[in-house]
């Protein structure tokens, strides 16, 4: 067992590694005799076999259908029992889960996840009737949604060859397709000590945890090495592409652009920062470029913002986004955006909106400390995609180190017209 | 309990905090993470817009952050983003709510925008005009989204010709009318320090908060003049409608009159709720749906005490095949509910999981500031936090079966649809 201490202006951040390879993060809060107890698994949807799309997702429910020792039911009555509450969820890059119980029941929840990290028994009865209900969710969120339709296609046209272009819950026609086996293959691939990072954030002391922790996880055998992601490498993009979805349920277009850009973990130095600042000074509420020029100078927007995935273990994506006025076009309103990054490549960012994108930034840490699962998802989602913990502590001090150049720069590099892929809306008038 | 501790102990840190001229708030003092949250709220909201100007309080709510006193809209996000303030407001059905959040360091400028935004806000032509496009291109945006109009159906045909009826958001024929002269006039009839309620939690202490409570609240006229609202029972209970979309799923909205959070059946209502569909793993809703018939991913049932038109509500979305199988299964456990009551194991888990999950609806100094006002809202008292885990521990199961009786009746509902369900 290793033990690094960690310190910063927030609280004091314990990291430990279990002699299974087991990794073990305690964030403590002492407010309220609560905790947050997570493991995180570092494999999601982009981990997912070819053919059988949304297998990390689908195995993710079936992790409540319980053991031997634990039949189906058991974990989550327990926890009910207890006053806790309980979910799970799945990521391009990590599958979580998480309990939220009074202190003194973190060992019962310990006891529950480490059973379920090796022991999970599916049958058919089961597996069955969770794939119709993956089935409704997917109907639920994407095939009655026409935005979260041009949504699937974008990411496809953006990803062409890695597997961030896939749905996290998968293709319906794979769906449909995947079976018990396809889940037991994936989870023994993947649920092991050595793949795991244990968050335990709330009203406890590292020494409790680790004890705890050693107690039920610690006597899982270790599997001998980590899983390896296997994930073809995205080719640079040569081509500016335009997909368009047009759904006679459309009453307000809208149009997006997005690019592949760096994550904290592919990034050279600075790179990420200077992008979370970027898309600050671009979208923050009230005070964004977009907002300012397109909303509220050119009023040719109602409304109009952006998005950086930067948490994730390959090259992710940064998004803007536009609704059109109802008289104006898409055509327009994409042209507006690009003024609005070219005027950045060529003058440059003010002083004053570099200064507000580094408060506004610095200051979501102090109001993260404010609740423990933030913290808790914050610090798990960095290590599952490869982040230390430093980078976590000492993110603030990186924030404050990019310069209004490095804005500029990064604008240039990854933001280019040429590999745009820009996604339109539009009401189908024809049907 | 495990946690009666806790929820004693968060009780008696409450400390009533009343400024020079009276305006009182209930505080929370704690330095941990160096910020302070504030939450308000004043009765009135959508139920109190003009009949015929849907969406006036979420209009007035939209802009009160868009330039006040000194500052325009421009001058005024600058002045929040420098200083890293939040600060919002909205409009529910029966309140209008604001929010703050801010560095404790930045407090000063915090509170004196939060006492602009509330008392001075200019409603300038030029935001005035925007936020109603944005509000017009929300409503574009849900006008096709099968939940939103199956939640849209129900109320209109619930509530017709009563305030709730009306979208809270407004109509797109509705938001084209509202003049700055009625966002005026609703502010001037719902803004007063008679319905006010007031929550803080964070690092600033009892004479701090009483300083800046005078200087943020004590503008407010004394006296709101709120238009009297009926009490309503939804119409068409035992009917359904369908609406057409040609979409692969139904979303299905179903519910019916319920009780009042001052109703002493309520915490009971409460606990038979979650047996029903208030329980995310352990609901009969989410056993007999989705887990045993995969029908659904997601299905619940609520209560939503609305001052003058109380209900319980659920709903659903599966595939049309089995819409009509679904609605079924829903009307039946409904049904069993009220006829039988719920058995012993699952009342006991119901209750355990109410009362051990309290604390964890204050694990935020947001949160915490959010269920201090709602208790001051509903009238529940300070020391409500030490004695509400006590109400959940006494429900028999004779007062579940009694309560589940009056609440679901003899089992009818009204039901919207939205898709292409068969068999209905």
């Amino acid at each position: 067992m290793t033990t690094e201490p960690h310190s910063h202006k927030g609280p004091d951040i314990a990291h430990v590694t279990l002699h299974n390879g087991l990794e073990i993060v305690v964030i403590p809060d002492h407010r309220t005799p609560v905790v947050t107890h997570m493991v995180w698994y570092r494999n999601g949807s982009a981990d997912d076999p070819v053919g059988k799309s949304g297998i990390a997702h689908f195995l993710e429910h079936l992790m409540f259908k319980g053991t031997d020792k634990h039949p189906q039911g058991e974990f989550s009555d327990v926890v009910t029992a207890l006053g806790g509450q309980e979910n799970a969820f799945t990521s391009y890059d990590y599958t979580a889960y998480f309990q939220r119980v009074s202190r003194e029941h973190l060992k019962t929840m310990m006891e529950f996840e480490a059973d379920r990290m090796t022991g999970l028994v599916l049958s058919d009865d089961v597996v069955n009737p969770e794939r119709d209900v993956v089935i409704e969710e997917r109907r639920m969120r994407t095939d009655t949604d026409p935005s979260a339709q041009l949504g699937e296609s974008l990411a496809s046209t953006l990803f062409t060859h890695h597997p961030y272009g896939k749905p996290i819950i998968g293709f319906m026609h794979e769906i449909e397709g995947l079976n018990r086996e396809d889940a037991l293959a994936y989870y023994r691939r993947f649920y092991t000590p050595e793949n795991a990072i244990l968050v335990v954030a709330g009203d406890v002391t590292e020494t409790e945890v680790v004890r705890l922790a050693e107690d039920t996880y610690g006597r899982i055998p270790a599997r001998g090495q980590k899983p390896e992601r296997q994930r073809p490498r995205e080719p640079d993009a040569r081509a500016a592409r335009r997909v368009v979805l047009a759904d006679p349920k459309v009453e307000q277009p809208s149009v997006q652009l997005a690019w592949v850009v760096p994550s904290y973990k592919t990034a050279e130095k600075g790179e990420a920062e200077a992008l979370e600042i970027l898309v600050q000074i671009l979208s923050a509420h009230g005070t964004g470029r977009l907002h300012r020029k397109l909303v509220m100078d050119q009023k040719i927007a109602v409304a109009a913002g952006a998005w950086y995935q930067s948490t994730a273990v390959d090259r992710s994506r940064l998004m803007l986004y536009a609704l059109p006025h109802p008289d104006g076009t898409l055509e327009a309103l994409e042209e507006a955006i690009e003024n609005v990054l070219t005027d950045i490549v060529q003058h440059g960012v003010e002083d004053h909106e570099l200064r507000r994108a580094k408060t506004r930034l610095i200051a979501d840490t102090v109001y993260a400390q404010d609740s423990q699962s933030s913290l808790a998802r914050m610090y798990g989602s960095a290590l599952a995609t490869g982040s230390s913990l430093k980078d976590v502590t000492d993110w603030p001090d990186a924030i404050d180190a990019v310069t209004a150049d490095d804005v500029k720069q990064v604008t240039q590099k990854w933001l280019n017209r040429r590999h745009v892929v820009s996604g339109y809306l539009l009401k189908d008038e024809a049907a | 309990m495990n946690d009666a501790s806790t929820t004693a102990s968060l009780a008696s840190r409450i400390q009533l905090v009343r400024s020079s001229s009276g305006i009182e708030a209930w505080l929370i003092e704690d330095y941990t993470v160096p910020l302070i949250a504030m939450e308000m709220a004043m009765l009135g909201g959508s139920s109190q817009d003009p009949a015929t100007k849907p969406g006036t309080a979420t209009f007035l709510a939209g802009l009160l952050d868009e330039g006040a006193g000194p500052y325009d809209s421009t001058a005024f996000h600058d002045r929040l983003d420098d200083y890293a303030i939040e600060l919002g407001f909205s409009a529910s059905r029966d309140q209008i709510s604001g929010q703050l959040r801010t560095l404790a360091r930045h407090r000063d400028e915090a509170f004196d925008m939060f006492r602009l935004a509330l008392n001075e806000s200019r409603l300038d032509e030029e935001p005035i005009e925007r936020v109603r496009a944005q509000l017009t291109a929300s409503l574009r945006h849900e006008a096709n989204d099968p939940d939103a109009m199956a939640n849209r159906e129900w109320f209109a045909t619930a509530f017709a010709g009563h305030p709730y009826g009306r979208p809270s958001k407004g109509t797109l024929e509705s938001l084209p009318t509202i003049t700055r002269d009625d966002l005026i006039a609703y502010r001037t009839k719902i803004f007063a320090r008679e319905t006010l309620k007031i929550s803080v939690v964070g690092a600033i202490d009892a004479t701090t908060l009483a300083n800046e409570l005078e200087r943020v609240f004590g503008a407010l006229p004394a006296k709101a003049s709120l238009s009297e609202i009926p009490m309503a029972k939804p119409h068409a209970v035992g009917t359904r409608k369908i609406i057409d979309l040609d979409i692969p799923q139904s979303s299905i909205r179903f519910g019916a009159a319920g009780l009042l959070q001052s109703d002493p059946d309520f915490v009971t209502a409460s606990v038979v709720n979650h047996i029903l569909g208030g329980g995310v793993f352990s609901s009969r809703l989410f056993r007999e749906v989705r887990e045993k018939r995969g029908l659904a991913y997601s299905v619940s049932s609520q209560l939503a005490a609305f001052d003058h038109g109380p209900l319980h509500m659920g709903g659903t979305s599966t595939k049309n095949e089995r819409a009509a199988e679904s609605l079924s299964i829903i009307e039946s456990e409904i049904a069993s509910l009220a006829s039988d009551g719920p058995n012993d194991e699952e009342l006991d888990i119901a209750k355990k999981y109410l009362i051990g999950s309290y604390p964890l609806r204050f694990d935020t100094s947001t949160k915490l500031a959010g269920q201090l006002t709602h208790m001051q809202v509903e009238n529940l008292g300070r020391d409500y936090m030490d004695r509400r885990n006590g109400l959940v521990s006494a429900v028999t199961r004779d007062d579940a079966a009694r309560v589940a009786k009056r609440l679901y009746g003899d089992g009818k509902l009204f039901v919207t649809v939205v898709g292409r369900p068969e068999g209905m």
